[in-house]
């Protein structure tokens, strides 16, 4: 098979699990999400990490799980906060789901530098 | 009362066909199609069927006599028509507890599916269903890690798992199956596959694969951030080789090993199972031999039957079928043995194909695994089908990438994240699936190209075995 010019060259690229490979979100794109996570009954959850420390099982916790919380704009104004007080830091926003004991989402909303 | 010895042959059905009984909870329950030899009643057949699976054998015996037959002998209880065949019908037998040995699987299965599949009064059988009694799942181990802690362990949250198998699955060096694997993990698959056929042959010694696949998944691991993983296949000759690959795996690292449980062995399978219980590792399980078994409507085994019976065995994740790709299945079919695989209860509901209540305790959830002839634009139709607890396995949909494994790969993790964030907020991502991909394809060209590259591709064979519904 002869080469051809229209091969590209794929680069590696360092990700953050899961929405890694999409650009990031719009706010509306935010609230979406969000939405989701409150309507399966999850507990809205932020978490906060220095990027060197980005692949520990344990990434800091915001404040604590905003167990019960129904209101999109708590969460809005929380995930925000979080990004205020720790501007270097990856923030990730979990579903937290106490039936399975697992995440039902999980994603990056800011990354940190 | 005692009871006197009648040496003779007797009516099956004035012993085991009790269509009063009550079965018990602590019964395990069977469902067998049958297809009798003309002329022979259906009780008749089903007494038979539910007497050579049990205590019974052709003729009277007189060391019958010794113990209380009837304390143990299984039971035909119910016959029903099969919904538009007229020749054949659906026998179910209640057995009880004590025929079989705590936590066998195998036990289990040489009893029900034994002698009675030669049986000269049939003309085909098939197990339909068993309903496991609690008080037997009580005494099985079931998968060792399960559902939770897998995603724990592999940092893998609110989506499906991305896999692929190496390929070719024959023929490559250890260090050349090695970047394969490399290519397809920097790409941003979370797991690659030994194929089936890979244990160890003299092109490829399994010692020289498992360094080479360890040094593939830490490069792949550092590079990205995030966590990889590698099923290395422990299938062997024998139990002790395979035990001797799990535990290199283990000393390498690695976090999943896999096993054809089959082909395989059950025994052989459910010692692995404890042994990974034991030293913290996923088990991914192949399924090769199955459709030998499943794929006739009237005879063999239903593969619900063999996906309940991988759960209590042991295994962490099982091939299901794709529903969509180039291999057997039927949706509503596989949605009904999914669900025995990941939920802790399930409904009898027959147009799914699940003949009983199965209540599994608190026995944990095994990933369903699709695999075969699949690629992105599947991706829309297998999230929806899927869910979330599956793993996706493309191979030609990963290599067949005209820039090769790393580009197909990201090609399908975009696709793949598309159609979770999409479904979140609400689409309906079978019906829009076009849109979906060709939009996440403006910000991707591996996924772009991808899409090009496999536009033309269907695979529309009607199923061959169909659930029996009107």
């Amino acid at each position: 098979m002869p080469f051809k010019s229209t091969v590209g060259d794929y680069q590696t690229v360092a990700t953050l699990e899961t929405f890694g490979f999409l650009p990031p979100m719009t706010q509306d794109e935010i609230y979406d999400q969000i939405a989701y996570i409150i309507a399966q009954g999850w507990s809205p959850l932020v978490e906060h990490v220095h990027p060197s420390r980005s692949m520990a099982t344990y990434w800091s916790y915001w404040k604590l799980p905003f167990f019960g919380e129904k209101d999109l704009s708590v969460i809005v104004n929380e995930l925000e906060a979080c990004h205020r007080a720790y501007p270097d830091h990856h923030v990730r926003l979990v579903g937290y789901d106490a039936y399975t004991q697992s995440q039902g989402s999980c994603f990056v909303v800011f990354e940190g530098r | 009362m005692s009871k006197k010895y009648d040496a003779g042959v007797k009516e099956y059905r004035d012993t085991y066909w009790t269509p009063d009984y009550v079965p018990l909870d602590t019964d395990l329950l069977a469902c067998f199609k049958c297809t009798g030899q003309e002329g022979v009643p259906k009780e008749e057949v089903a007494a038979a069927v539910a007497a050579e699976s049990s205590t019974g054998t052709w003729s009277t015996v007189w060391s019958e006599l010794l113990t209380d037959l009837d304390f143990y002998k299984g039971r035909a209880y119910r016959i029903e028509d099969v919904p538009g065949d007229k020749e054949s019908f659906y026998a179910f037998i209640a057995y009880p507890l004590d025929l079989f040995e705590e936590g066998s699987v195998t036990n289990v299965l040489t009893s029900l599916v034994g002698n009675v599949f030669g049986f000269k009064a049939l003309r085909h059988l098939r197990l339909e269903d068993i309903r496991f009694p609690m008080a037997f799942i009580k005494t099985c181990m079931g998968p060792p890690n399960g559902i939770q802690v897998e995603r724990d362990r592999m940092n893998k949250y609110g989506r499906p798992l991305l896999g692929c198998t190496i390929k070719p699955k024959l023929g490559l060096s250890g260090k050349n199956y090695g970047r394969v694997v490399y290519e397809c993990l920097r790409g941003g698959l979370d797991f690659t596959k030994d194929d089936e056929n890979i244990n160890s042959q003299p092109f490829q010694r399994w010692q020289n694969r498992f360094e080479f696949v360890a040094e593939a998944v830490r490069s792949a691991q550092e590079e990205t951030g995030e966590k990889k993983g590698h099923y290395l296949n422990c299938t062997a000759a024998t139990p002790e080789e395979m035990y001797e690959r799990a535990e290199f795996a283990k000393e390498l690292g690695q976090p999943i090993i896999m096993h054809d449980y089959i082909t395989g062995g059950f025994t052989a399978n459910t010692g692995l199972a404890k042994w990974c219980r034991k030293n913290g590792m996923l088990l991914h399980i192949h399924r090769a031999m199955h459709a030998v078994i499943d794929r006739h409507p009237k005879h063999g085994i239903h593969f619900r039957v063999l996906a309940k019976c991988l759960r209590l065995s042991g295994g962490d994740q099982l091939h299901t079928g794709t529903v969509v790709g180039k291999l057997e299945g039927d949706r509503q079919s596989t949605l009904g043995y999914i669900d025995q695989l990941r939920e802790s209860f399930v409904p009898e509901d027959r147009s799914r194909g699940n003949f009983f209540d199965q209540d599994w305790g608190s026995m944990g959830g095994v990933f369903a695994v699709a695999s075969g002839g699949i690629h992105v634009w599947h991706m829309p139709a297998l999230v929806a089908i899927f869910g979330d607890d599956s793993v996706l396995q493309f191979g030609g949909g990963t290599h067949g990438h005209p820039w090769g494994s790393a580009a197909g790969a990201a090609a399908n993790r975009v696709a793949l994240e598309a159609c979770v964030k999409a479904r979140n907020a609400g689409r309906e991502i079978e019906r829009e699936g076009r849109d979906i991909l060709t939009e996440a394809a403006k910000h991707s060209p591996e996924l772009a190209i991808a899409l090009e590259t496999w536009k033309e591709i269907k695979f529309e064979f009607d199923t061959v075995d169909k659930l029996d519904v009107q």
